[in-house]
């Protein structure tokens, strides 16, 4: 379906559910949708020689392209900070960016044991949806959806931010009902939210197998129109470029090895680098955060496990927009590059080695299938793993702890790619001012004596 | 695929088993005596060591019976194999186990019968 038709198709969806959903209810939504007040920090480069730009791309071309500026220094770590940031991945580079670009903190680093950017954030199946039930979720989810929009503005950076639709599909009379809870929910919550009829989707995603006999019959869906992709690494290369361009360090291939602590203060940090010295650390290393929290004697309810992923060879678009389905546990989405990319759940034991067993994708591939047959003859192009950091609630940790200047953020499980502005933009809140602004303060530690969130793991949209 | 030995039907496929976490976490007796937060430790918190790890198993497709499992959580490799109400043999089982923060947890010390309570610094020797 080309663009045209996809957007007036879309508008058509959007009309007649808003006909049958109170038209009402969709003008109050689409107020509450308006981007407010949040603090975006500098948008662009301050260097403008490092600007890119169809001028910059022009120019460039004219001196046969020998002027580009390196992306980011790599920088050796300077004794001491005023804080430091550990793990060089999406969440911690954003971290570092506002941090920058919000509170003026510049006099920072990013630590990174391997390179920016090789953890989860760039093995993630870079899906974008701001679609949750409980309202804790739905402000932070929503609150990175917001920074989406217009974060290839803000970075002058080509992150591919893509809003083509995620569309749940549901399987069964009892998905129906909880996922008609579900979108009333996400509506009055001033997210958008639409329900489609197995006619709308069969329109929508013409690949989709629509016959009632099969094992998971589409029964129905419910879409957000704002969700879809982004390429997960050039979100990484644009916060760092941008960070480095407000004088932040990265410094990559350094490993934390301890914790320096005087009483119950951080001091610094110890890595394969030598000794840094400084008064606040944030911890953003996803699968590793046990380990981190081990070094400064804080326990964490975490548990790291393997999420596999894979691609197909690339072939002609066949699927503009992307699929979620939670009875069998598939979502799949079409790359620009072509190929189809298919992600599942977690496998059922811990691991830190970045890789999972056979059945998992075997089951995952069985249904996507049954509900895309286009798909059987398609040859797996690549398939890896990453160490995702679950928690027993399904929600992320943002959290001061008992040391004073100690910050963990993580707890992301097997949604955390989609929150990467969020994350960044609230933890380097929570860093700057050492407390918890609304929107954080849910996600502190000491949740789990009260069980607060734990309704939530039966409500994130995908099993974990 | 990990390939599992079960103690009753011998080598088998990771797909018969159903994994169930943390082995050697004991329910506390007298919940009502913990603190919420001491109670957290028994229901939220986990040991996630990039290492040696103990975990109990279920052969849910053929004996339906629990086992624990010695494991390494970056290799994969199986150290042990050992039954449930067992504490591990092998070495690297006995130093995770007597590592492991839970065994100076409160909720840990709770579990224990009446009768054989220990004070915490004694239990911290174990």
């Amino acid at each position: 379906m080309d663009a045209g038709r996809k957007t007036a198709k879309l508008v058509q969806i959007k009309n007649q559910s808003a006909a049958r959903h109170d038209g009402k209810i969709s003008k109050v939504n689409e107020k509450k949708m308006a981007s407010t007040d949040i603090d975006r920090g500098v948008r662009g480069l301050r260097d403008r020689k490092k600007h890119y730009s169809i001028f910059s791309l022009a120019r460039q071309a004219g001196e046969y392209h020998q002027g580009w500026q390196q992306a980011w220094r790599h920088a050796e770590p300077k004794p001491e900070y005023d804080a430091v940031i550990i793990g060089g991945g999406g969440h911690g580079l954003a971290t570092a960016y506002y941090l920058a670009s919000v509170h003026n903190m510049t006099n920072i680093a990013v630590i990174e044991k391997g390179w920016l950017g090789g953890g989860n954030t760039g093995r993630n199946t870079t899906i974008i949806r701001s679609n949750y039930l409980w309202d804790e979720s739905a402000a932070i989810y929503e609150h990175a959806m917001k920074l989406w929009e217009g974060l290839a503005q803000d970075l002058n950076f080509n992150i591919m931010f893509s809003q083509r639709g995620v569309l749940t599909i549901a399987h069964s009379e009892h998905e129906l009902k909880e996922m008609s809870r579900r979108v009333h929910a996400i509506r009055l919550n001033g997210i958008d939210s639409d329900i489609l009829s197995p006619e709308e989707i069969k329109e929508f995603v013409p690949i989709m197998n629509m016959d009632s006999t099969i094992r998971y019959p589409v029964m129905g869906g419910f879409l957000q129109k704002r969700g879809g992709t982004a390429r997960h690494d050039a979100v990484a290369w644009g916060y760092a470029r941008a960070a480095d361009d407000m004088g932040v360090d990265i410094i990559q291939n350094c490993e934390v090895t301890g914790l320096r602590r005087q009483g119950r203060k951080i001091t610094g940090i110890e890595t394969t680098k030598g000794l840094i010295k400084t008064r606040k650390v944030g911890c953003v290393v996803a699968g590793h955060s046990s380990v981190l929290a081990e070094m400064a004697g804080i326990r964490l309810p975490i548990a790291s496990r393997p999420l596999q992923a894979l691609v197909s060879e690339p072939i002609k678009p066949i699927l503009d927009t992307v699929i979620m389905s939670n009875a069998v546990h598939m979502y799949i989405s079409q790359s620009d590059k072509g190929e189809m990319v298919l992600g599942a759940g977690v496998d059922k034991y811990n691991s830190y080695a970045q890789r999972g067993s056979f059945p998992v994708p075997e089951h995952m591939l069985a249904a996507a299938v049954e509900l895309f047959p286009v798909l059987s003859r398609l040859r797996m192009l690549r398939h890896w793993g990453g160490i995702v950091d679950t928690c027993p609630d399904a929600s992320p940790i943002l959290s001061r702890t008992d040391i004073e200047g100690l910050y963990f953020n993580c707890g992301w499980g097997t949604g955390g790619f989609k929150a990467t502005p969020g994350s960044g933009h609230v933890f380097a809140d929570l860093i700057a001012n050492d407390r918890p602004n609304d929107i954080a303060a849910p996600y502190a530690l000491n949740r789990f004596e009260t069980g607060l969130l734990i309704d939530e793991h039966g409500a994130a949209g995908v099993a974990h | 695929m990990l390939e599992i030995k079960c103690p009753y039907c011998g080598p088998r496929d990771e797909e018969e088993f159903s994994c169930g976490g943390e082995a050697h976490i004991a329910r506390p007796l007298s919940e009502n005596s913990l603190s919420d937060k001491d109670f957290a430790d028994y229901l939220f918190y986990r040991d996630n060591p990039k290492g040696v790890f103990l975990e109990r198993w279920r052969h849910t497709a053929g004996c339906r019976r629990w086992f624990n499992i010695a494991r390494d959580t970056l290799t994969h490799h199986i150290l042990e194999i050992y039954p449930m109400g067992a504490k591990p043999a092998s070495k690297a089982g006995r130093t995770a186990y007597s590592k492991n923060w839970r065994r100076n947890s409160q909720a840990e010390i709770a579990a224990q019968p009446a009768s054989q309570k220990t004070d915490k610094t004694s239990s911290a020797k174990r």
